[in-house]
């Protein structure tokens, strides 16, 4: 961008601005002003600093991994967790179940006019710690500004690639009967906090998302030689829904014991007087490992080795397809299926 | 967890089915009166461990459930209404009228708030002084205090723009109606705790006697619900016709009077008609002419009576069987099929505490 002698006049600095406006997104000064001072100055790295249309750099053999999550929460900062650190984590965290390590992100930002820009920088301030603790720079991205009324504060858009490393291949497609089905700690947190803070739930204050990264205990794994078929992070729909998609992506049955799954007592509470059950309660910070059961005790050992994966334990196994495809044994012995949801839990009347 | 673990404790569970099955001697059909019993029931598979000749039917205690169409199409109506906030518990925003549901009307534009307590509302209504808020009450005698509370809370706050659409039912009326039924099969009953943890229970000795049935006030938990079949089944075997307490921990005879009071205060017993079952006398609520003002059809009498008769329920829902333990969901002809929870034909398929939905949900199928 090639600055002219040439100023028009302008009736403030960017910086005395307190809210987005509209002029933010317009491509103008604002912006540039916006995007060096906010964005820039925050994901510092050689390859943003070049401010290009996009990002090079050169490639290794091997395998990439690619994908994208849109983050759209309420409230953008809750007990364990802003909207920013989501926007790295989840992103990271689905790069780590391919069994990638992460590299570079892309964030694409649209912000409402009138959002404070403290409120931004305190969103970017907290993508840009959370992608150094998740070792990955932040690149390239975008900003767009829609009138007021049209967004919710922040909406982030997250892209990122990895890299796989030679000989390491996860997915459904692995998964055989007679798979162990290992859990990296307690589930539910995550929504319920969120949910605490969004209707004011006292009883609920306690609990703090689980929001994590986890290429780390992913990477040790693979570093270990611990043998692998799948990985997969349970975010919204929760373990229940993962394990659906699961068992009918693989083609097979699983049986998962109730006792088993931990859950946080503050967590149970909060869904029991709200009807709903914490295995359908979104995570941020937590997987389901599927291994051969002769790998169980050196899975869970590095695992337990991990803070966000203190907690991991074996719940249930891999059986032959059936239907329906996942079987809960609850707390008092008895069987029933662990259906998908048709949409979101509702708490109840009474 | 305090107070959960150890009523879901799977040696007292299976101790509790082991004692049932040494005490029934002979087939017996008994009913567990709430939804939240019925959903226990199915998602721990307690139907599993009791003996094949006693039948567990389930009963009509989900409220959502047994708001007619008629009044869903009221709701849908007023959050329609320019300048009207339309405040329900999460439940009911699935169940359909007529004229589609309250998630629907939401998507319209409509604006639909989920609450969590009636003060909620209350709040709403404080801080949007310009704006009418209209409560979708539902529920049974367990929720209806604080529904009344928050009337006498606006009154005494002077609020002009506060009211409830109030579908709110009794328990006993609709046991009444299902033992007086010709067809009635149900020889006991698993009366819901938490109405009687507010009502008490002295009004279900009147019944125990009349018809001749146990009833036992039950808890919601596998062991509450295993030990309040065992106590039915008890007096079953033994001929007793009484009512018995098995959720001490919650409940007494005589109830909690202060709640009592303000319902009384506010509401007072009215005809009522269910949905799928139809009409029964005394068996709803409604709001008391000293609080007229706070009566949404009162308020929005001119606005509700632009609108034809009420509609009929869908003609191929089968909820009112269902709703007086006539037929097992999965019995149906639409279960699972051209009724699901995505495209419900009636209510029970998509309430929480609907049981249609607990089947769909739980088991697919009757066969376990």
């Amino acid at each position: 961008m090639n600055d002219t002698s040439f100023e028009p006049s302008c009736p403030l600095p960017a910086i005395e601005k307190k809210t987005v406006q509209l002029a933010h997104g317009g491509g103008g000064r604002l912006m540039r002003d916006l995007i060096q001072e906010v964005f820039v100055h925050a994901f510092d790295n050689p390859l943003l600093s070049l401010l290009h249309d996009g990002a090079t750099w050169p490639v290794e053999k091997g395998t990439l991994a690619f994908t994208t999550d849109s983050y759209v929460v309420r409230p953008l900062f809750f007990p364990g967790g802003d909207i920013g650190r989501l926007a790295v984590y989840g992103t990271v965290n689905d790069l780590a179940m391919c069994g990638a390590k992460p590299l570079y992100l892309s964030a694409g930002f649209i912000l409402e006019e009138g959002l404070s820009l403290d409120v931004l920088r305190q969103v970017v301030t907290s993508m840009a710690e959370a992608a150094r603790a998740a070792g990955v720079s932040i690149i390239t991205g975008d900003t767009k500004v829609v009138d007021r009324g049209k967004g919710d504060g922040i909406f982030i858009n997250t892209a990122g690639i990895g890299v796989v490393p030679p000989g390491v291949c996860l997915s459904p497609q692995m998964v055989q009967p007679g798979d162990a089905i290992l859990i990296s700690g307690d589930v539910g947190s995550h929504g319920v906090a969120v949910l605490s803070v969004r209707e004011g739930l006292a009883f609920a204050g306690e609990v703090q998302s689980d929001s994590a990264p986890l290429h780390g205990v992913v990477e040790d794994l693979i570093v270990s030689g611990v043998e692998i078929h799948c990985l997969r992070d349970l975010t919204r729909g929760g373990l229940a829904s993962a394990l659906n998609e699961i068992a009918e992506a693989a083609g097979v049955g699983i049986v998962i014991d109730e006792m088993a799954i931990p859950v946080l007592d503050p967590v149970r509470g909060a869904c029991e007087l709200l009807g709903l059950d914490p295995l359908y309660v979104a995570n941020e910070g937590r997987f389901v490992a599927m291994v051969p059961a002769s790998q169980i005790e050196p899975a869970l050992a590095v695992m337990r080795r991990h803070a966000v994966s203190g907690k991991a334990a074996l719940i249930g196994s891999v059986s032959d397809r059936c239907s329906p495809p996942v079987i809960l044994r609850t707390v008092v012995g008895t069987n029933r299926i662990l259906d998908l949801l048709s949409g979101e839990q509702l708490p109840r009347i009474c | 967890m305090k107070y959960v673990d150890e009523f879901r404790d799977r040696a007292v569970v299976t101790a509790l089915a082991e004692r049932i099955k040494q005490t029934v001697s002979r087939p017996w059909t008994i009913m567990e009166v709430c939804g939240g019993q019925t959903h226990s029931i199915v998602r721990f598979g307690l139907d599993e461990l009791l003996p094949k000749n006693l039948t567990l039917v389930h009963g009509p205690g989900c409220p959502v459930c047994v708001t007619p169409v008629s009044l869903i199409d009221d709701a849908v109506r007023l959050a329609r209404q320019p300048g009207v906030i339309l405040c329900s518990f999460g439940d009911m925003l699935r169940v359909p009228g007529s004229q589609g549901d309250l998630f629907g009307a939401k998507a319209e534009g409509a604006d639909v708030r989920i609450i969590y307590s009636p003060l909620d509302a209350l709040e709403l209504a404080r801080v949007n002084p310009h704006r009418q808020v209209v409560c979708f009450a539902v529920g049974f005698e367990t929720t209806a205090p604080p529904w009344a509370m928050a009337v006498v809370q606006a009154k005494t706050m002077g609020l002009p723009n506060f009211s409830l659409l109030v579908a709110h039912v009794l328990v006993p009326p609709a046991m009444e109606a299902i033992l007086s039924s010709p067809q009635n099969r149900i020889q006991g009953f698993l009366a819901a705790g938490h109405v009687c943890t507010v009502m008490g229970y002295e009004d279900y000795e009147a019944i125990a006697a009349r018809y001749r049935v146990p009833i036992v006030v039950t808890g919601f938990e596998p062991v509450d619900v295993l030990e309040g079949i065992a106590m039915v089944v008890g007096q079953l075997e033994e001929g007793r016709a009484e009512v018995e307490n098995q959720y001490v921990r919650s409940v007494s005879r005589e109830g909690n009077r202060q709640a009592q009071a303000v319902v009384d205060e506010v509401f007072e017993p009215s005809s009522r008609i269910w949905r799928g079952i139809g009409e029964i006398p005394r068996s709803g609520l409604r709001i008391k002419s000293a609080y007229a003002e706070f009566d949404a059809t009162v308020r929005f009498r001119d606005v509700l009576a632009q609108y034809g008769p009420a509609a009929q329920e869908h003609p191929e829902c089968q909820s009112g069987l269902v709703l007086q333990g006539l037929l097992k969901p999965p019995d149906c002809p639409a279960f699972g099929t051209r009724c699901t929870p995505e495209r419900p034909l009636g209510a029970p398929m998509v309430s929480s505490e609907g049981a249609c939905s607990a089947y769909y949900r739980y088991r697919k199928s009757g066969a376990g």
